[in-house]
């Protein structure tokens, strides 16, 4: 690009009239390696600019997206334990009736034994009824 | 907004918020601090982003009150910011040396600018920015924009020629 061009321009950037498109000229002007001595001076500015604006932002944002899932953690785990809580009851209650079952078994058995023990009695009644009867028939 | 595409409208210009701040700011770790704020603060409102029409102008406008509050604290509170991203001007001979040294030159030349200037200078000769976007960032007059554009031009040119003819680095 031509000189008197490029000072133009210097001119026109000092008073901020220069537009965007102006500027970038002066930058890739600058960019270049050898520049005219009295216009050297400029050099470390438009190549600062040019730098600068390499500079990224690097850090990692945590963004709370975490408190989402935390709160579907937390669904998750109200749901387990509202579920855990009515298995273990039934659980219970199935420990209980079983519990109440075996005790009536046992009940019924000693009625049962009893019951037993009262026929094996009555069974001598039998006897005892046989035993008059021969005694009717014989009379 | 999902965060997919809260990342597809932010990552274009999470750089140059993060710029912004450090150049109010100066500390690496200061900008950073703030730029990861600031694009919390807008993840928060990302319901409402899209009422927004220029996300963009919005995000940098909160970053440049972010950090103009931060710096007004840092002064209350007496504390001056610690920054070493620099180190001290050294003499060196070494043309590549010398390059970095004008590089941490400029950068000190333009910490020197009072703060509007330090920004508009930024928005325009690094960011680019349009002046109607300028102003609109900076809630100032278009004619306001070109004279602190041009005062802080003039100064970083006064600075440099001052270093120039006395031959440092």
């Amino acid at each position: 690009m031509a000189l008197d061009n490029i000072e133009k321009l210097l001119e026109k950037y000092f008073e901020a009239s220069t537009t965007v498109a102006e500027e970038q000229q002066l930058r890739e002007y600058f960019a270049q390696e050898s520049v005219p001595a009295h216009l050297e001076q400029y050099k470390p500015m438009f190549n600062y600019f040019s730098n600068a604006k390499e500079e990224r932002f690097t850090k990692q944002v945590p963004l709370k997206t975490r408190s989402n899932l935390y709160k579907w953690i937390s669904v998750a785990a109200v749901a387990v334990l509202t579920f855990g809580i009515y298995l273990g009851n039934e659980y219970q209650e199935r420990k209980k009736a079983e519990y109440a079952y075996q005790e009536t078994k046992k009940a019924f058995e000693l009625l049962a034994e009893n019951f037993g023990r009262g026929t094996e009695k009555v069974a001598y009644l039998k006897e005892f009824e046989e035993a008059k009867q021969k005694i009717y028939n014989n009379n | 907004m999902k965060q997919s595409e809260f990342l597809n409208v932010v990552m274009p210009f999470k750089d140059k918020l993060y710029r912004l701040a450090k150049r109010l700011l100066v500390s690496r770790e200061e900008a950073e601090d703030a730029t990861q704020e600031i694009l919390m603060k807008l993840w928060s409102k990302n319901e409402s982003m899209g009422q927004y029409k220029n996300v963009e102008a919005f995000a940098m406008t909160m970053t440049k009150n972010f950090c103009l509050d931060r710096l007004k604290s840092k002064q209350a509170g007496n504390l001056k910011l610690v920054h070493s991203n620099y180190s001290d001007e050294n003499t060196s001979l070494q043309r590549q040396l010398e390059a970095e040294d004008s590089v941490q030159w400029m950068e000190r030349i333009m910490q020197e600018l009072p703060e509007q200037q330090k920004m508009v200078l930024q928005l325009r000769d690094v960011e680019q920015y349009e002046f109607e976007e300028i102003c609109e960032l900076m809630d100032m007059k278009p004619t306001a924009v070109r004279v602190a554009l041009s005062r802080a031009r003039k100064t970083v040119r006064q600075e440099l020629i001052k270093k120039h003819s006395y031959g440092i680095g």
